[in-house]
């Protein structure tokens, strides 16, 4: 969900697919598109009131039965992990409303960056600066406690999110004291972590699953930089510490690690 | 400023417009259930108790639901006034849904909302003329501020079941600093409670009916 700002857009990112029939005060703006949704920044009820559009078009190769089920089914389902992450606690995006024989779920707009884009930017400036690894790593440290813990909070409520990457991860900036000041904010990873698109989550309390939310999120990271999988111990640190049966989701994820995402085929 | 305030939806067509209007200390409760037991056709408002609305997008949301489910078709009670009242629900229950948020004889503050459609247009000062005629009561802004003092949380928090896990409190408002909502930007903790509880109630009414 990366800042989009609408002049920077190229004109066929206002194309509108006709989600609404009738319009808002701006027209929704395409902030990205994945395989199967895709998310818009829209309003709701009033023009001052940003939400996150996400439309799953119909697929016009499916069986149209099969289409509208498939459709209803995941909107709905993403709906009621988020109320309940919401409820429980957990930090996700409202739901504002949904409408599943349409195929849109309007969620809460978040604010910030993604912590993939955070990190890299992060990353980037240290190396500018000539910062050496591991000097001062503090910051990056923290950011990696703040996510083992909310992880960790979404697994013990039974939620897994089957896609966390560190795209799926918001930085959401702290309350704006005098929103303008400092410019250049000297902590670059500070802010909320925002747990996002839940399009391939569910309600699981399995150990494995858990395991794979966490390597699905090293690998991520690894991705990102070396010294941030290092660090990925934070992560895990954290999350050991937010509910009772993480060390045994730890143990598991010694044994995906050897393996893969993928449970072996194999006897 | 007017009293009654005339909004249009985001995503709902220019020609549908909502009207709301406040009451405090309503006297004449009774007559007002009854013009809706009976079906009197001048009386097509959703009239709620103002106890169990949390604030203005609550309102809102119930209203939007509504029209939305009116223009699709797909009405689940008797007309989109009743409707209103319905969408506040966080179940199927229909009757439950009015016994609990629509007007009853006990009821002392109410909050209004007239919908006008091409097929029944008013304007506001009609609309606001004919509250003014049969409604015994002080008629209030309708602004988050009167309305969170009209609000009975607890029962809010028990109809929308946010009670087992401390439902908002318990992230010590650490979640999610939704900024730029038009709202007030600083928040103390009582009012990030609210606005807390704000979402999860809208949360809990955009799943209802939500089974498959």
């Amino acid at each position: 969900m990366e800042a989009v700002h609408p002049s920077s857009a190229a004109p066929e990112t206002r194309v509108f697919s006709p989600i609404f029939k009738y319009p808002s005060a701006a027209a929704p703006l395409l902030i990205t598109q994945g395989a199967e949704a895709l998310l818009y920044r829209s309003t709701y009820l009033l023009p001052s009131i940003p939400c996150a559009l996400k439309y799953r078009p119909s697929k016009p190769y499916r069986h149209p039965i099969l289409d509208v089920r498939l459709t209803k089914h995941r909107i709905l389902s993403e709906a009621r992990v988020l109320v309940k992450c919401r409820r429980e606690g957990v930090p996700v995006p409202a739901v504002y409303a949904l409408d599943e024989a349409a195929g849109w779920l309007m969620i809460e707009w978040i604010e910030g960056e993604v912590v993939k884009i955070r990190l890299n930017e992060w990353l980037k400036s240290r190396k500018e600066g000539n910062v050496a690894d591991g000097v001062d790593a503090g910051e990056l440290l923290d950011l990696m406690t703040r996510v083992g813990s909310a992880v960790g909070r979404m697994h013990a409520i039974g939620v897994v999110h089957g896609d966390l990457t560190t795209s799926n991860l918001m930085l959401c900036p702290r309350s704006t004291e005098g929103v303008d000041g400092d410019a250049e904010a000297p902590k670059m990873l500070d802010g909320d972590i925002v747990l996002i698109d839940f399009g391939l989550a569910s309600q699981s309390q399995a150990d494995e699953d858990r395991a794979v939310d966490l390597y699905v999120l090293e690998r991520a990271f690894g991705s990102t930089h070396p010294r941030a999988e290092s660090l990925f111990g934070g992560v895990l640190k954290a999350y050991e510490k937010s509910f009772k049966g993480a060390g045994v989701v730890l143990k598991k994820l010694e044994e995906v690690r050897m393996r893969g995402r993928k449970r072996s085929m194999l006897g | 400023m007017a009293l009654l305030q005339t909004v249009h939806l985001e995503h709902l067509p220019q020609s549908h417009a909502i009207h709301v209007a406040l009451y405090q200390d309503i006297k004449n409760a009774t007559f007002l259930q009854q013009q809706l037991l009976a079906g009197n056709t001048d009386f097509e408002y959703a009239l709620i108790d103002a106890g169990v609305i949390v604030s203005k997008r609550h309102a809102f949301a119930a209203a939007y639901r509504a029209v939305n489910d009116l223009l699709e078709s797909r009405l689940r009670s008797r007309n989109v006034h009743s409707e209103i009242v319905f969408s506040l629900s966080p179940n199927n229950n229909a009757s439950e849904s009015f016994r609990r948020f629509g007007i009853t004889p006990s009821t002392t503050n109410l909050l209004i909302i007239k919908v006008t459609t091409p097929s029944s247009a008013l304007t506001a000062s009609e609309i606001q003329s004919h509250l003014t005629s049969s409604i015994e009561g002080e008629q209030v802004p309708f602004e988050d501020s009167i309305l969170q003092q009209l609000t009975d949380v607890p029962r809010v928090k028990k109809i929308y079941k946010l009670n087992s896990n401390g439902g908002g409190g318990k992230k010590n408002g650490q979640l999610n600093g939704t900024g730029g909502d038009g709202l007030s930007i600083s928040r103390n903790g009582e009012e990030s409670e609210r606005k807390e509880l704000e979402l999860l109630v809208l949360g809990a009414m955009a799943l209802r009916g939500v089974t498959n």
